[in-house]
Formats: structure tokens, C-alpha cells, sequence
């Protein structure tokens, strides 16, 4: 099980959250203006990297709020977790090998 | 006899003690302290089961957990027996009962064991070849006479009567394995005070050590030396040491679960005490000192009785005092064996010859042998040991200098002793995702850079020798203590006064062979009988990667999990292959360790317990008055209410009648409710639901549908507007979670600027609902003056007041088609509304009625719900609830997609009703339609029933369903193919009573 940093909350096991798909994809401001094919990409094409990806998680059985994560998808290793509407941090190769480890 | 192999001044066990047991009905005894093997390995009873495929007689190769033959079942009646355990880990105790497994009729004699003669027909793959054909016989005829001739034991029939405990541990550094580098690792790291778990698998800690009778360390004997460690991690109030507790699963972020086994091992538990315990233990840091389990040799008839691992020997004899034979011979490929040889020849066995696989063996070790007068033959391997039940001869022959096999000689003997070796057990860490190395030097897997953080110490990473193995266990136990942020403290240090230098020696695969033999014999993996010959074969029809030869032949895929197995398999494998044993890769090691309970993982979710049950306030009243429940999600809710002998379709057309009739009280406490408040409430329900809500006024109700941004119906529910800033929302009873989170997924992530909030409120209010056309008359004495007639109340609004002096949001709204209204009081309050509204409306005839009829009386007014009539691929407009999707708004969730052109085609599935010909004809909810009688299979279907029922109020059945291009098709006959037989259809508009709603605006 894995055990998630909230920011709010601190360390607590996986079974506290929800996993909330990936991370900064912003809701079109007017979505009426969208091409069909812009609102498709928005609303079902998703990254699935192979490494780190940065994705939503909500505190459901704890503070109920939702922050985002850095992941390396391989090893399930966090990165780090942070505030919803911060953008997504640079990591230095350093830490992203050691998430990859 | 009585024991005869009982040696007398040996062992742990207590001798003045003896126990009484039965194995297959007969009566045995034993000594406290004793497994059920080394027991019946006393009374000189080798033979312990029989063997999966060719039922071929086994007894214990073993005395640990990676015993894969001695699998018995232990425990009486239908219930309580406990299949496949291992009888060297079965703690014996007074009036134990264990019978054999895979045997018919009797162990000594069994039929299947003319499997064996039938072994050329039951080759690796035998069951992807051999019963391919015809197909129709594989349900019926192979499975079922493989499965009666070949499975393991047999489960129980009966619920388990036992309950096991569940427990969540934290602690600095966990330990798993109390042999000497656990133990070392322990007291290290609990000296520094660290909040320590040491965990064993076995009812003793000690490990190797207990069968040592020759180490000294700091001049104790080894056994004493685990006293003075356990006494003093005793005193350590940070150390907690668990035994009969094997660590079985290394999860994620260093979450390892333990099975602690409570009562196994008593005769008489106390009652109540659970059986087991599960802990789920998050450790910062893990220290892994699984130790390392010797490695049988490969040759013809390795399985016979009588044939054991030299180490297991060297433990039943010291640990337990049982000397496994009278005239044994070694064959061995490492030193440690010479250790076992000397220690049965001073117990009194006989060691007729130590055969070494080795050309020259030369150590402290070997010389003391020689010194002591044992025959040792070097370069020597071993061809067949003969014997059925027990084994009586050994034939060993020289290995030639150019590799070939010379002339056997036959010895006779009644115990085979064989070492390949040592394999580290690297289960743990190789589940914690570390990756193996091949250590070129040991020609073994060892555990390399660890993925987690968790620390390897000790045999399970290659290191044997005794005094290393104490050092490495001490500095495992200190640094890992010191990474997990403790002070570091000095790791204690020991010495040790015997140079022994087990596993530097060993063998890898099948043993040299002269001439052709029976390799087909040669036995790799017991438990699931694959044999050396089963391996080649599988290489030689082309199966390369190790993984696919495990599946092929199913090596290693047995209880045991190739404890034993898998390495031999892969120099097998890798021979075959003419690649090196490190170019062949290793099979994946998966949890559980050893077979774990169901029991222990269900722990107390089980009946009652298994889910949570949510009971509204009103329930102990329904429950009162005979209400018949259902589940509905989690909630318990009142389904009818039946009378005398009433079945449920009696009730419910009593109920319904009652309701159109007079007046019906229901429990609605279970909708979701949902508050949401604040300066921008209107506009972010404007924004969740397809309705507009900036002009509903205080004081009005408006049906709310939400969408999910696909466009698809998500939820509805009934919404009231209290205040400008303030709205009463309801969901679906299961709904109300999911739109929550829905709901602040939007608000937190998406439009976190607007000053909303949002608060369940679904166990605040109990819900009553009051409906038919004397609701009114019913309630307006009760309700404090507070005007709900016609004028002052209408359909669709909502009044605040109080009820007897109780606070009430009244909603007159209705999901019935009658006058009605929704009662909302503190649950507090619930059940005495609820019996005031009882007494009051007694005069009127008031009836209780439950979901059933609340479903009959909706479907006939044709109201959807949500999850029956719409699937999550239905829109709006395909539930027929086009007319409440906003065009005026700029934008909602799900209002794009709307606008997709998939989503507007005519031929999309929509809400109609349908009317069968015959009225008592009620259809089958899930039923496909069909155009045609005669539809030619595979049929095109065009919808499906999603609602169907018997209307009391009608005096025939309706149903509603989703078809394609519905609404274009009022008029038309389908058909609805059941089996034997069609029924025709009327597709007809959904609303099937009162379809101006009259009857609602009075
Ligand atoms: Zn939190």
C-alpha cells in the first residue's frame, strides 16, 4: 500500500485517497468555442508516461481536499506532492533518477 | 515402538512430556515441543503423503516451510480441518489429528499410484496436450477426473467458526527472521532505541542456531547465546518480537504484512481468542534475514522416503532429538553436510559414506570427518535410490575426469542425506522489486540494489559463515536504525569459536548420469511432481524464457513456490539451453511467502460485518412493523411492508392502491442531500447541473439533472432554493458520494474563485416522505399553522417551519404522481415525526409502503432513475429529459459534448414505455428487443427493458425501456425474444397514468 504525502495532512496510507487522473489539464475557459476534435483531446487523450507523471490525488477519507503529485509510474516512488493550482515543479535529474530507482 | 528414534539427552523437546496424537486414525506420541513431522519421524514414520500427479510416496524433505511433500490436513469436521499445511511446521500438541492428502484408499497403498506407470503420458504440458480433445469433454470428463485424482487437500465445506484479528503496526525498523542475523540486527537496532519488530515464522527464535550444538559464541553455546539476546530484547520496551509470525508480502513504501498464528499450536484455546492475526506493518526501514534453504539434488528417485536435506536432518536431530535413520549416506556438493555427518555420528548413526560431488574436498571440516572415521568418496555422485514406501539402497558411482558417469555401487542404507548447496531466500526482497544479481563466486542469485528501503543480512544475501553472519546482522540492525533518524550507537560484536565454512560448495541442476536411467524419475520440483526429464522437454519444444517453462512444466508453481525448485529447474533450463545459468533469468517471486488463510485476509469482514451497514432513522419502526429490507448501496432500506401472509407482489399492490387511493408514509432518509452555500451558489449549480437555477426563487423546487462532462446523465435529484445564497440539493441514494466529490473536484480544481461551499448533509435530515391525495388532510394539523394549501404550498416548492416543535424543510414535491410532500426533519427527530404522522393519519387509512411500490408508482408516471433507465452512455435527451437542459446557458458540465453530432443522432437509444399484449405478462427487466419474430440469430437488438412491473392502478403490466430511435417508433410492435418463446410489444409513450399531471396540482 502506498503511503501518500497530503500537504495538508501529511503521510497517510493509499486506501485514505482518490486518484484523480492526470494533472494540469485545464477545463476550457469557453468550451463552446472548441473544434470537436479539441474538446475529444481535452477530454479523454491523456499522457501515460512511462516515468513521471504529475496527477490529481483527493484526500477522500481525510481533509477531502485535492492536491497533485509527481509519481514515477515504474516504481510508484513519489516525488513530491503540492498545492492545487502551483505548477508542476522542475525536478533535477538527481531526484528523478532516484524516483526512477 | 514407541519412539525408537528418540534420542535420548537431545533436542529441544521436553521429554518428560509426552503428547498423544493420531495421523491417519493411528495413534502416535510425541514430546512438547515436537512438529507433527519430526514426531512421526521419531516413531520411525517417514511416509507422510503422497504426491500430486503419480501419487508416489513422500515423507518430509524437510523440517522449515519449504517442505513441499509432508502436506497434511489437520482439525475435525467440515469446518475446522485445515488442508495443506506442512507437517514440519504443525506444532504438535495433545490429542492432534492430521491425515494424509492425495492418497486413495490409504496411504500405504494407492491407486493412483499406477499414474506412475502412466508417467510417459503425463509429460510437462499434459494438460494443454492431452485433453485438448474432443472439447466437449473437458468440463465434464478430464477435469473432473484430474481434479479428484490430482488436487491437493480438500478445502472445508463449512463456515469457518474462528475469527482473526487485523492490525495495523508502525516501527523504525522491522526485522524478518529471527535466526542469528536477525536476532544480531534486533538488538542492534534496539539498542539505539528504535522501535523494533522482530518477526519469525517459527514457535522459536533462534533460527539456525538451535540446531547448532557446536558454535559457541563468546564462549556460550549457540542455543544459550538466543536466550541471553531474547532476554535482553525482551527488556527493551521499543522491541516487540513475534514468533509464529511470517512476513509473507513486502508491499509498496515498505508495507510488509505479517501472519502471526495464535492458536494453531494449542490444544485447548482459550475461547475467543482469535486465530491468527494479520499486521499490516509500515516500516521506515527493514532489515531481511529470511536466511538460506539448502538445495536438493536431482537424481532418480530423489523423492523416496527417507531421502531428506542434510541440514533437515541435522535439525531434527538437535533440535528435536530425532535421529531420521540408523545408516545413512551423505551426498554432497558443500561442506556443511560434514558438519551433519558428524553430528549423526555422534548421536550414534551410522554414517556409512559421504559421497562429495566435489573432486577434491579438503576443509577443517572434511578432515574431521576423516579424523572421526567416516569414509568420505570424493568425486562421487549418486545414480538411484531405491525403495517404495522408505528408501533401503543407494547407488554411487565415481565422476570420471572427462565428465562421464563410472560403474554404481550399491549401498545399503535407510536414510539418503543430500546437499546442493545453499539458495538465499530472496522471496522478500525480490517482492520489494530489488533486483537479483548472480553472484559468480556462491553461483547463486543475492539480493543487489534494493528498491526499497529495506536492507538484506546475513544467508539471505550469501553470507554463511557464522561469525560474518553475526556481524552482518549487527551492522544491517544499526544502520538501519541510524537511517531511520535514531542516534547511532556501537553495533554489538561477537566472537565465534568454529571456522566452519558452509555454502561455499553446491550444485545446480541435474546430477551426471550413467547410461540412459530414468531421468524421467528425477524429481525437480515435489510438490508439483516435475521432473529433470519434464524441464529438457519443455526446452526442446522451444520454449526459451524461463517464465514459460515455469508455466509449461509448472515448476515452481506449487504451494511452496519452488523454494526448493526453481534453481535447479534453471540449471536444468539452462543446459538444455547451452546458456549460462545467469543468461537465463529467474522467475518472479510473488506473495505470499507461504500460504496464508483465507480467514486472515477476510479478518472481520465477513457477514454482518462485511460492509458497513447504513440504517436510517426510521428503521427500528419499519423493522417494528414487519417491513421486509433490501440493500440498497449501504443503506438498509424498507422494501415492503407485507400483511398477514402477504407475498411481496400482494403487498405491493395493496401498498400502491393505498397510496393512489388515500395516503402512503415513506422512508426517503436515505437521498443523498447535499447543502451548498454561499455568495456564488447559483452560479455553480449553474455551472454542475443542465438547469438553470438563476431565476428559481426562494422558496420553489426545481428537478435537477447533472451530466458528467461526456455529456452523460450522472445524477438527478430534487433541488430547493432556501435562500439566494443557500440550496437544499438531493441525489440518488448511491449517487450521493460520487457527486460530491464530483462537485468539489469542480469547485476546488476548476473554479476555485467562486465562494461556495459544500457540505453532506444525507445523515442530517430524515426524509418522510407523505403521498396520495389525503397527504394534505394528514399533515396540515400537524405542521404549527404553517399554510401548505394549494395557494400557499403548490407543487414544487418549499416552505420552512416546524412539525410538533420539531425544525422542518417541507418540500411538496412528489415521485409518485400523487398530491405530496417530503417531510425533512433533524434525524434526531426522525422516528417521532415519523409515528405523529403515523397516529395522525390512522383516520385516513395511512399505509407504509417500501421501494417496491415507490418503483411501480414512478415507472407509471414514467420518472427515470438513474442507473435503470440510463447506463452512463444515456444523455438527457435520451432519457427523455431533454426539456430540462438550459439553451439559454453559455455553458454547464456536459454541455459541449452534448453538442457533439454522436450525441444527437436519431438513432441514439431513448426512454419509451411499452405495453404488452397480454396485461399479466410482466417482462424481464434486461430483456433486448428486437424488429422482427423471426429475427435471424445473431439478432440485432434495438434496446433493452430497463423497467418493468405489475400496475395495480392499471390492472396490467408496463415496462419501460431504451430503444433505438424510441420516440419515432410510438405505435410500432417489437419483440422481445425469451427463451422457448416471443412476446410482442406496443412501444408507447413512457407515461402511462395521469399524463397531464393533474392530479399533482391540487
Ligand atoms: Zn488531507
Amino acid at each position: 500500500m502506498l503511503l501518500i504525502r497530503c500537504p495538508y495532512c501529511g503521510d497517510r496510507a493509499e486506501i485514505e485517497f482518490a486518484n484523480g487522473g492526470e494533472a494540469h489539464i485545464a477545463r476550457p475557459a469557453d468550451p463552446m468555442t472548441q473544434t470537436d476534435e479539441e474538446w475529444a483531446q481535452y477530454l479523454y487523450m491523456r499522457d501515460n508516461p512511462k516515468g513521471l507523471i504529475a496527477e490529481r490525488w483527493r484526500h477522500a477519507h481525510g481533509c477531502n481536499r485535492f492536491f497533485n503529485a509527481l509519481r514515477d509510474t515504474r516504481t510508484d516512488r513519489f516525488v513530491t506532492t503540492y498545492e492545487m493550482g502551483q505548477p508542476r515543479p522542475e525536478i533535477d535529474a538527481a531526484a528523478a533518477a532516484e524516483a526512477a530507482r | 515402538m514407541s519412539q525408537a528414534f528418540r534420542v535420548p539427552g537431545r533436542g529441544r523437546v521436553d521429554s518428560a512430556r509426552t503428547v498423544s496424537f493420531t495421523f491417519d486414525g493411528r495413534r502416535f506420541q510425541g514430546l512438547a515441543g515436537d512438529t507433527l513431522a519430526s514426531a512421526l519421524l521419531a516413531n520411525g514414520h517417514h511416509l507422510m503423503g503422497r504426491s500430486f500427479k503419480y501419487h508416489r510416496p513422500r515423507g518430509a524433505v524437510s523440517a522449515g516451510s519449504d517442505e513441499p511433500n509432508a502436506l497434511v490436513a489437520v482439525g475435525s469436521g467440515p469446518a475446522l480441518q485445515t488442508p495443506n499445511l506442512r507437517a514440519t511446521q504443525v506444532e504438535l500438541y495433545e490429542g492432534l489429528a492430521a491425515v494424509s492428502q492425495n492418497r486413495f484408499p490409504c496411504l500405504q497403498f494407492d491407486f493412483g499410484a499406477v499414474n506412475t506407470l502412466a508417467a510417459p503420458l503425463l509429460p510437462a504440458g499434459f494438460y494443454y496436450k492431452t485433453f485438448m480433445w474432443p472439447r466437449g469433454f473437458w468440463d465434464k470428463v478430464y477435469e473432473p477426473v484430474i481434479r479428484r485424482a490430482a488436487g491437493l487437500g480438500v478445502a472445508p465445506t463449512a463456515p469457518d467458526p474462528d475469527h482473526y484479528a487485523f492490525q495495523y503496526a508502525h516501527c523504525d525498523v522491522l526485522v524478518a527472521g529471527a535466526g542469528p542475523a536477525g536476532l544480531a540486527a534486533a538488538l542492534a537496532a534496539g539498542r539505539s532505541g528504535a522501535r523494533v519488530i522482530l518477526a519469525d515464522e517459527t514457535a522459536e527464535a533462534g533460527g539456525s542456531l538451535l540446531s547448532d550444538r557446536t558454535s559457541r559464541i563468546d564462549g556460550r553455546p549457540a542455543a544459550l547465546w538466543v536466550a541471553d539476546i531474547l532476554a535482553e530484547l525482551a527488556a527493551l520496551p521499543n522491541v516487540r518480537v513475534l514468533t509464529r509470525c511470517t512476513a509473507f508480502n513486502y508491499g509498496p513504501h515498505n508495507m510488509v504484512a505479517l501472519n502471526q498464528r495464535l492458536t494453531e499450536h494449542l490444544a485447548d484455546p482459550a475461547p475467543g481468542m482469535p486465530r491468527e492475526r494479520l499486521w499490516q506493518v509500515r516500516a521506515k526501514e527493514v532489515v531481511l534475514a529470511a536466511g538460506a534453504l539448502e538445495r536438493p539434488l536431482v537424481f532418480e528417485g530423489n523423492d523416496r522416503p527417507g531421502v531428506m536435506l542434510a541440514s533437515a536432518a541435522r535439525t531434527y536431530l538437535n533440535r528435536y532429538g530425532v535421529a531420521c535413520g540408523k545408516r545413512a549416506v551423505i551426498v554432497t556438493a558443500d561442506d556443511s553436510a560434514y558438519r551433519v555427518a558428524l553430528d549423526l555420528h555422534d548421536a550414534g548413526v551410522t554414517v556409512t559414506a559421504i559421497a562429495d560431488l566435489r573432486p577434491a574436498p579438503d576443509s577443517a571440516l572434511v578432515r574431521a570427518a576423516q579424523g572421526a572415521g567416516l569414509t568420505v568418496l570424493p568425486g562421487t555422485t549418486i545414480q538411484r535410490a531405491h525403495g517404495s514406501t522408505r528408501v533401503h539402497s543407494v547407488e554411487l558411482a565415481r565422476l570420471l575426469p572427462d565428465g562421464s558417469v563410472g560403474r554404481g555401487q550399491r549401498w545399503r542404507t535407510d536414510l539418503v542425506l543430500m546437499s546442493g548447496g545453499y539458495t538465499p531466500s530472496v522471496h522478500l526482497f525480490s517482492q520489494s522489486r530489488g533486483k537479483l544479481v548472480f553472484d559468480e563466486e556462491l553461483g547463486v542469485y543475492v539480493p543487489g540494489e534494493p528498491a526499497d528501503r529495506t536492507r538484506s543480512s546475513g544467508a539471505c544475501r550469501g553470507v554463511y559463515r557464522l561469525a560474518d553472519v553475526l556481524a552482518d546482522g549487527a551492522a544491517a540492525g544499526a544502520a538501519a536504525a541510524a537511517a531511520a533518524g535514531l542516534a547511532a550507537v556501537q553495533a554489538p560484536s561477537w566472537s565465534v569459536d568454529v571456522a566452519d565454512e558452509p555454502g561455499r560448495g553446491g550444485y545446480v541442476g541435474a546430477l551426471p548420469r550413467r547410461g540412459k536411467g530414468l531421468l524421467a524419475m528425477a524429481f525437480v520440483d515435489f510438490q508439483n511432481d516435475v521432473t529433470a526429464k519434464d524441464v529438457k522437454l519443455a526446452v526442446r519444444e522451444g520454449f526459451q524464457s524461463i517464465e514459460h517453462i515455469k508455466r509449461y512444466t509448472t515448476t515452481g508453481m506449487a504451494t511452496d513456490q519452488g523454494k526448493m525448485s526453481n534453481v535447479n529447474a534453471l540449471g536444468i533450463a539452462a543446459d538444455a539451453l547451452g546458456r549460462p545459468v545467469e543468461k537465463v533469468g529467474l522467475t518472479t517471486f510473488r506473495p505470499p511467502f507461504t500460504p496464508v488463510t483465507f480467514g486472515a485476509f477476510a479478518s472481520h469482514a465477513r457477514g454482518d460485518l462485511f460492509d458497513p451497514d447504513r440504517r436510517t432513522p426510521i428503521d427500528s419502526w419499519a423493522r417494528a412493523h414487519g417491513a421486509v429490507f433490501e440493500d440498497v448501496s449501504l443503506w438498509r432500506r424498507a422494501r415492503y411492508f407485507p400483511r398477514g401472509s402477504e407475498d411481496m407482489e400482494a403487498a405491493v399492490r395493496r401498498e400502491c392502491l393505498a397510496v393512489r387511493g388515500g395516503v402512503g408514509i415513506f422512508d426517503a432518509s436515505t437521498l443523498g442531500k447535499i447543502e451548498i452555500v454561499g455568495p456564488d451558489a447559483a452560479t455553480f449549480m449553474n455551472r454542475m447541473y443542465v438547469n438553470a437555477w438563476t431565476k428559481l426563487g426562494v422558496g420553489k423546487c426545481r428537478y435537477g439533472l447533472m451530466c458528467r462532462e461526456n455529456g452523460f446523465v450522472y445524477d438527478d435529484g430534487v433541488v430547493g432554493r432556501i435562500a439566494q445564497d443557500r440550496f437544499h440539493v438531493t441525489t440518488t441514494t448511491g449517487g450521493a458520494p460520487g457527486v460530491l466529490a464530483m462537485m468539489e473536484d469542480y469547485l476546488q480544481t476548476e473554479w476555485p474563485e467562486l465562494d461556495v461551499w459544500l457540505t453532506s448533509t444525507t445523515e442530517e435530515w430524515a426524509v418522510i416522505a407523505l403521498q396520495g391525495p389525503k397527504a394534505r388532510e394528514v399533515l396540515a394539523p400537524l405542521v404549527d399553522g404553517l399554510d401548505i394549501s394549494a395557494g400557499a404550498l403548490p407543487h414544487m416548492s418549499l416552505a420552512e417551519g416546524t412539525i410538533g416543535g420539531v425544525p422542518m424543510r417541507l418540500f411538496r414535491v412528489s415521485f409518485t404522481g400523487e398530491l405530496g410532500f417530503e417531510i425533512n426533519v433533524p434525524a434526531r427527530h426522525g422516528r417521532a415525526v415519523w409515528e405523529a404522522i403515523w397516529d395522525a393519519g390512522q383516520a385516513a387509512g395511512i399505509t407504509p409502503y417500501g421501494t417496491e411500490t415507490m418503483h411501480v408508482l414512478r415507472a407509471e408516471k414514467g420518472y427515470i432513475i438513474v442507473g435503470q433507465e440510463t447506463d452512463g452512455t444515456a444523455t438527457p435527451d435520451d432519457a427523455g429529459c431533454g426539456w430540462a437542459v438550459s439553451k439559454a446557458k453559455a455553458d454547464f458540465v456536459g454541455k459541449r459534448s452534448l453538442a457533439l453530432p454522436a450525441m444527437q443522432a436519431p438513432d441514439r437509444k431513448q426512454l419509451v414505455g411499452l405495453l404488452t399484449e397480454a396485461p399479466w405478462e410482466v417482462l424481464e427487466e434486461g430483456a433486448q428487443l428486437v424488429a422482427r419474430p423471426d429475427e435471424a440469430i445473431p439478432m440485432r437488438t434495438l434496446g433493452h427493458v430497463s423497467s418493468s412491473y405489475f400496475s395495480a392502478t392499471l390492472g396490467r403490466s408496463i415496462a419501460l425501456a431504451m430503444v433505438a430511435g424510441g420516440r419515432a417508433r410510438e405505435g410500432e410492435t417489437l419483440y422481445v425474444p425469451m427463451e422457448g418463446r416471443t412476446i410482442a410489444v406496443t412501444v408507447t409513450k413512457p407515461v402511462f397514468y395521469d399524463v397531464e399531471g393533474a392530479r399533482l396540482n391540487v
